[in-house]
């Protein structure tokens, strides 16, 4: 939609500069994933010259990083629409909190005895719930912002308080668990993840995807006449993004099980273990999955669909597209609602991974969240954002937040060094506005 | 208004009877009434804040009008939304160009009635060949199709307003200060498709400060000033400098009604 013109070779540029034209590469994105592997690098480092342990760099670290990613990952997906409506969402913390512990409740209290406990039906019927009741939250925030004018800051600020407060009345406070042992492989975990095999078979039909996109846009840009990237450039991006991706599934596929579960899974299935072990890789984590399906969802919809395109005209000019006659109001409704569908999701996924609804379940999440996406890009000011940015964004958050852990930094270290990440962040984001003008 | 003097007849395309409007006490528009008929170009005059725009916005669904009613066709036409005023065939170029900064022009220009393919994607590609199209006939000079349009300079968003004004098979075509930011060339151009617009039957109603583009286009001019409709003239039975004495002094030439 809004690209540069595709100049394949301009003299008057650096080999650099040349590179990153043709390929169109996002500076900016080079920037965040420039900064992603800083602090990777930096924390394995760290770790292996101060602790004598670099545990950051390991298949095994990774894994977690991605399982941990998934649930800040997934708001931040609906919260970059929430920003570029000029909105934001303050509440998403306390809804998965409440949204959680409704889940617990209803598979944990209340299906069971109707069904029985383990019914295959449970975890289904619990992530409808967790889903409908995010949804209509998120619906009714978006009614009260919109057709209510009051601003959003104020209603999900209220929200922060009053979902947290009722996720507390709910349960008196109390932890529930155990969630359904099905609910919770979507959280992870040694089962919660597909396996080597499956991997693979992920990795296949992602290659093949990247592949049948790259040559359909391409073909798509050659029939209407429009300019073409360079082969050559064309090439080294479909490469990189397939290297990418089969890395990504080395890696998951390098982190096997602990002994005490291959010694479980072994009795269960009649295995024997031989004496130098069994090697049976995690493969990617079902939260991971469910994340990038988000976000290939939600970028799909912001760049191919009316949608998408209305909430970029909204953060543009407000005015300007209820003139044009968008319903803007509904719009923000369906905007707060999706939101609060993904939250739901989220709830889903970070109560399965710890097995248990608790009463601090998501707390701070809408710091990190909404980090992610001011991280990833998208402007406060509105009308600027993409899904990719945020997603990246909540991988650094969660990379500095393990990385602090890992070395032993305490809580108040931790919060002070978020803290400076975002101001840091805005600020960058906006020299970099700056410059672009 | 059946009048008389009136240079044409038959059921007007659009009536506006008695419309008035205010903002928390300021009369922006008091029971003011204005026709126009098929093929006919009125233009709307008067000095800053007279309540030009404020009027025609009452037509466009930007604002509802807190007393008077809307005919078009003849039959009583509610709107209240610009959705409402699409239903119609009424588009509008409005002042400020309500344009969406950080979209391209082909989105821009069809913001609210995108082009779909197959699934329901959009078909961004065939939106940017219809753009460049009517933009070869606006302002064959246009470029810039795939930056955002708050790259563009003031003219070529005017060009972009312009576009998606026209482009959509418009019956009722409101213009407030569509030349306002072009250049003498495009403002020709403008001009020449005013005409061409009205030869196949358009209504426009073209708000515009200069006179002489007032007395070439318009077939018909009403003046306000503070709110309220000092007159309206046949064009071609008064001098500029009538016209000009309604806008300045409020003072009504005898061939005004
Ligand atoms: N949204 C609004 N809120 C409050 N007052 C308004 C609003 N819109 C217009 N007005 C007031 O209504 C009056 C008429 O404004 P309007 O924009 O219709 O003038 P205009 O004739 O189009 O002037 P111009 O030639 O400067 O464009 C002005 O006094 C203006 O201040
Ligand atoms: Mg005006």
């Amino acid at each position: 939609m809004t690209q540069t013109p595709h100049a394949s070779t301009d003299p008057g540029l650096g080999p650099v500069a040349r590179f990153l034209k043709a390929t169109e590469i996002d500076t900016r994105m080079l920037g965040m994933v420039g900064a992603l592997l800083a602090i990777w690098v930096g924390f394995h480092l760290y770790g292996a010259l101060v602790n004598g342990n670099g545990a950051f760099l390991t298949p095994r670290n990774l894994w977690n990083l991605s399982v941990q990613t998934a649930s800040v990952g997934i708001m931040a997906c609906g919260m970059v629409l929430i920003i570029i409506t000029r909105h934001i969402d303050l509440s998403v913390g306390s809804v998965l909190g409440f949204t959680a512990m409704i889940m617990g409740i209803v598979q944990v209290w209340i299906l069971p005895q109707s069904l029985g406990l383990g019914h295959p039906l449970i975890w289904v019927v619990t992530c409808l719930v967790g889903m409908v009741v995010g949804t209509v939250i998120g619906a009714f925030h978006g009614w009260l912002v919109a057709y209510r004018g009051i601003p959003a800051f104020i209603v999900t600020l209220g929200g922060l308080l009053i979902w947290r407060g009722a996720a507390y009345l709910l349960a008196g406070g109390e932890t529930i668990s155990p969630v359904d042992s099905t609910f919770a492989l979507l959280g992870g975990g040694p089962l919660g993840a597909v396996g080597a095999m499956g991997s693979w078979i992920v990795c296949a039909i992602a290659v093949a995807a990247i592949l049948w996109m790259n040559l359909s846009s391409r073909k798509a840009r050659r029939a209407h006449g429009f300019p073409l990237r360079p082969l050559w450039a064309e090439v080294t991006m479909t490469a990189l993004t397939c290297g990418l991706v089969i890395g990504a599934t080395l890696v998951v596929n390098a982190y096997p099980w602990p002994k005490g579960i291959v010694t479980q899974y072994a009795a269960a299935n009649n295995l024997t273990v031989p004496p130098e072990g069994l090697f049976i890789s995690h493969g990617f984590a079902i939260p991971l999955l469910i994340m990038v399906a988000v976000a290939i969802g939600m970028t799909v919809m912001m760049g191919r669909t009316r949608f998408g395109r209305y909430v970029y005209a909204i953060g543009g000019n407000p005015d300007a597209a209820e003139l044009s006659g968008i319903n803007t109001r509904m719009m923000t409704v369906k905007i707060f609602a999706l939101m609060g569908f993904l939250t739901g999701l989220s709830a889903i996924v970070a109560s399965a991974r710890q097995t248990s609804a608790t009463i601090s379940l998501g707390q701070l999440d809408e710091l990190y969240v909404i980090a992610a996406a001011v991280i990833g890009g998208t402007s406060l000011a509105g009308g600027v954002g993409k899904i990719y940015g945020a997603i990246l964004g909540a991988l650094v958050m969660q990379s500095l937040k393990s990385g602090m852990v890992l070395i032993g930094f305490d809580a108040a270290i931790q919060n002070i060094v978020v803290g400076i990440v975002l101001v840091l962040a805005v600020y960058v984001d906006i020299l970099y506005r700056k410059r672009a003008k | 208004m059946s009048n008389p003097h009136s240079a044409t007849s038959g059921t007007p395309l659009v009536e506006l009877r008695d419309i008035s409007i205010a903002f928390g006490g300021i009369k922006a528009v008091d029971h003011v009434s204005v026709d126009l008929h098929p093929g006919e170009v009125v233009g709307l005059l008067g000095h800053n804040g007279a309540g030009k725009s404020t009027l025609i916005k009452c037509l466009s669904g930007a604002y509802k009008a807190d007393s008077g009613e809307i005919l078009i066709n003849g039959e009583k036409a509610e709107i209240s939304n610009p959705r409402d005023a699409r239903h119609y065939n009424i588009e509008t170029i409005y002042q400020t160009l309500a344009l969406a900064d950080n979209l391209d022009a082909a989105s821009n220009l069809f913001l609210g009635r995108e082009l779909v393919g197959p699934g329901g994607f959009l078909d961004d590609a065939a939106m940017e060949a219809e753009t460049r199209k009517i933009m070869g006939r606006l302002n064959p000079n246009f470029r810039k199709f795939n930056v955002p349009v708050s790259a563009l300079s003031g003219g070529q968003r005017q060009s972009v307003a312009i576009a998606r004004a026209v482009y959509f098979n418009a019956k009722i075509l409101i213009m407030d200060e569509p030349t306002a930011a072009l250049g003498p060339h495009e403002t020709q151009m403008v001009a020449e498709l005013i005409q061409e617009l009205k030869k196949q039957g358009l209504g426009i109603f073209l708000i515009e400060h200069d006179i002489h583009a007032v007395m070439e286009l318009c077939d018909r001019a009403v003046v306000m000033k503070n709110g309220q409709r000092v007159g309206t003239v046949n064009v071609n039975e008064v001098t500029d400098d009538d016209i000009l004495g309604m806008i300045i002094m409020g003072k009504k030439p005898p061939q005004a009604y």
